[in-house]
């Protein structure tokens, strides 16, 4: 087990460095970083003395090794429009995106797998055909288009929710948090909704084929014939085995919903990294995208480690083979 | 030539596709609904009761006009106008145009560079097939729309503001195009790793063909059934993609609007109770891609025996 975790950090750390060229590469070369930092009447001289500050005259190998360096410190420069720190910038909007993305999760996660077990027994029932239906739905909506019918139906017709910003926050700390007062809370629950349904859908046809193609297996049938009740069969047995596939999908889609965030927090005006990283893309704030490109790379890379180990909780089978 | 057309079309109303696509009423009704978008769309100059596009046409006295069956309305604007005085019957047209344009051309461009990867990749092997399939991976863990963000906000960076805007189409297109490739090098690699052990490639091998040609006639024909499944529902994601993107601001320029720039248009006047504005050309993505969408469910069963 050991060994296998130390690959997938080693592998981690590869695909992190690439992602790291990406974006080193699209600071040094996507325009002119010092013509980008400077005003007009700065003079040639100015700009040379900049160029050779910034170490833009080394070589190659140098610079994306200074890049690397600072950016394992958090330091991805000034923002070209904002005039500020990058890393603050993210900092400062991090909460909202991370409260926003674990909420969707959850609900994604909360309401997904049991309907997905429920379509999966109950195939032919009329609540599997209702769910069934409506997630074809909620795959074909695109999610900027639910958030508007959200917003349309309860935030003008009903004016039951807010349908822009997140309220009113608390400060802990450096960390702000909506999900202590009242406003912040409903300022939560048409973004969240939004950024959940598409999720929820895929993780509910992606539980339900899985447990069509256990309960296919022998070893449902063996149960059955020894009279297993029902109940014990489609839990402990059907259930515990489709989770390794259902974990390793999930996995990837929960990092999604960080980026999928971008879409919900611009139609929200949700203040999180997503709505900053449009802003810098239209602006050609290469700073931002390549900090934001970095970060998101780094969780996906996160997530990806943690459900590797998971499988090792999930299934036994693979602790006994690898100690 | 007209025999050979006459046995081709015999022979496709005796096969099992089609029996079983006029035996699927699903599939039956998302084809014609999705054949009256794509030919509405085709035809839109001589559909449309207004040109979008004509600004000398345009009237700011007809400007936000509800629908023709509102007390308000006007029997010239069906479906209303916006807030230039466009018409939106026309504009949806036109919109779904150029959506459905950017989606197949993307769809294209991935097929053709994730197919010919994936063949190289399960024919090769060694090297060549560990580098492509590891650079899949690795697209593979970042969301396709982010991708295809990027790849806009780097051309944005690297153009001038005034060629962007002529080019943003084929920008768009290459965005798409570029973060969709993984899924068909996957599939085809995996289905020419099989085709390549049996016996009919040995042969043509035997012979003395070369790889390529080995790879065209031989091999390719005996991948494509998955491809198109991909396909298609490759094409009910394109199209969502390029509507997002245009919704975010980033994809086609507002001189051509497609149905994603339609409804930017129109978010902004929802507030002040104009939703026909963003909802008709909403009504005409939906329509499209859940067609799409349930026209692929329905290939992928047909051509999957095993799956029922």
């Amino acid at each position: 087990m050991l060994t296998f975790i130390a690959r997938r950090l080693l592998q981690s750390l590869l695909v992190m460095l690439a992602v790291g060229l990406i974006a080193f590469s699209m600071f040094r070369y996507v325009g002119d970083p010092v013509a980008n930092m400077v005003g007009q009447d700065t003079t040639p001289e100015q700009r040379i003395e900049l160029r050779q500050r910034l170490g833009l005259d080394d070589p190659f190998i140098v610079q994306f090794g200074r890049f690397v360096a600072d950016a394992a410190r958090g330091d991805f420069g000034i923002s070209y429009r904002h005039r500020r720190p990058v890393s603050e910038l993210l900092a400062e909007r991090l909460p909202a995106t991370l409260e926003l993305s674990f909420v969707s999760a959850v609900m994604a996660l909360a309401l997904g797998i049991p309907m997905g077990v429920y379509t999966a027994l109950r195939r032919r029932g009329l609540l599997s055909r209702a769910f069934m239906t409506v997630s074809l739905i909620g795959i074909s909506l695109p999610t900027f288009l639910i958030g508007i019918l959200l917003i349309l139906v309860f935030g003008v017709q009903l004016r039951w929710l807010p349908s822009f910003g997140r309220g009113e926050v608390v400060e802990l700390g450096w960390w702000t948090t909506g999900l202590l007062t009242r406003s912040g809370l409903s300022a939560l629950i048409l973004p969240a909704i939004t950024l959940a349904l598409f999720q929820m859908t895929l993780i509910m046809r992606l539980v339900r084929s899985e447990m069509l193609e256990v309960l296919r297996a022998d070893f449902i049938k063996f149960a059955r014939a020894r009279g297993l009740p029902e109940r014990l069969i489609n839990f402990r047995h059907a259930l515990k085995n489709t989770m390794v596939p259902v974990i390793t999908i999930t996995g990837l889609q929960l990092g999604s919903i960080i980026a999928f965030a971008i879409i919900t927090e611009t139609v929200f005006q949700w203040p999180g990294m997503g709505l900053l990283f449009l802003q810098a893309i239209s602006m050609v704030d290469i700073p931002v995208m390549a900090a934001y490109l970095v970060l998101i790379a780094f969780f996906f890379v996160v997530i990806n480690l943690v459900v590797d180990l998971l499988y090792f909780v999930v299934d036994p089978r693979l602790r006994v083979q690898s100690a | 030539m007209t025999t050979r057309i006459a046995t081709l079309f015999s022979r496709a109303a005796d096969s099992d596709i089609w029996y079983s696509f006029r035996h699927t009423p699903s599939a039956v009704i998302s084809a014609i609904v999705a054949g009256v978008l794509v030919l509405a769309a085709l035809f839109a100059p001589v559909l449309a009761p207004h040109n979008p596009f004509d600004l000398a046409s345009l009237d700011i006295m007809n400007a936000n006009m509800p629908p023709a069956w509102d007390a308000e309305g006007d029997p010239a604007f069906p479906l209303g106008t916006d807030d230039q005085g466009r018409d939106i019957l026309s504009a949806v047209l036109y919109g779904s145009r150029v959506s459905l344009l950017v989606g197949f051309a993307s769809v294209l461009l991935s097929m053709v560079l994730g197919v010919s990867l994936g063949l190289v990749s399960g024919y090769a092997g060694g090297r060549l097939d560990t580098l492509i399939m590891r650079i899949a991976d690795v697209q593979l863990s970042f969301p396709a729309i982010l991708i295809a963000l990027l790849i806009d906000g780097v051309a944005r960076g690297l153009l001038p503001r005034d060629l962007h805007t002529e080019i943003a189409l084929y920008v768009l297109v290459f965005a798409i195009g570029i973060s969709g490739w993984v899924q068909y090098a996957r599939t085809v690699r995996g289905a020419t790793l099989v085709e390549r052990n049996k016996e009919y490639v040995q042969a043509a091998r035997l012979i003395g063909m070369g790889p390529l040609r080995i790879l065209r006639h031989h091999i390719l024909p005996n991948v494509m059934g998955p491809v198109l499944v991909i396909a298609t529902i490759h094409l009910a994601i394109a199209i969502i993609t390029e509507a997002t993107l245009s919704f975010l601001g980033v994809g086609v320029p507002v001189t051509t609007p497609s149905l994603g720039t339609l409804i930017r248009i129109g978010n902004s006047y929802l507030f002040s109770g104009m939703w026909w504005i963003s909802i008709f050309p909403a009504i005409a993505l939906v329509a499209l891609v859940l067609s799409v969408n349930l026209l692929g469910d329905w290939l992928r069963d047909a051509l999957n025996p095993k799956l029922r």
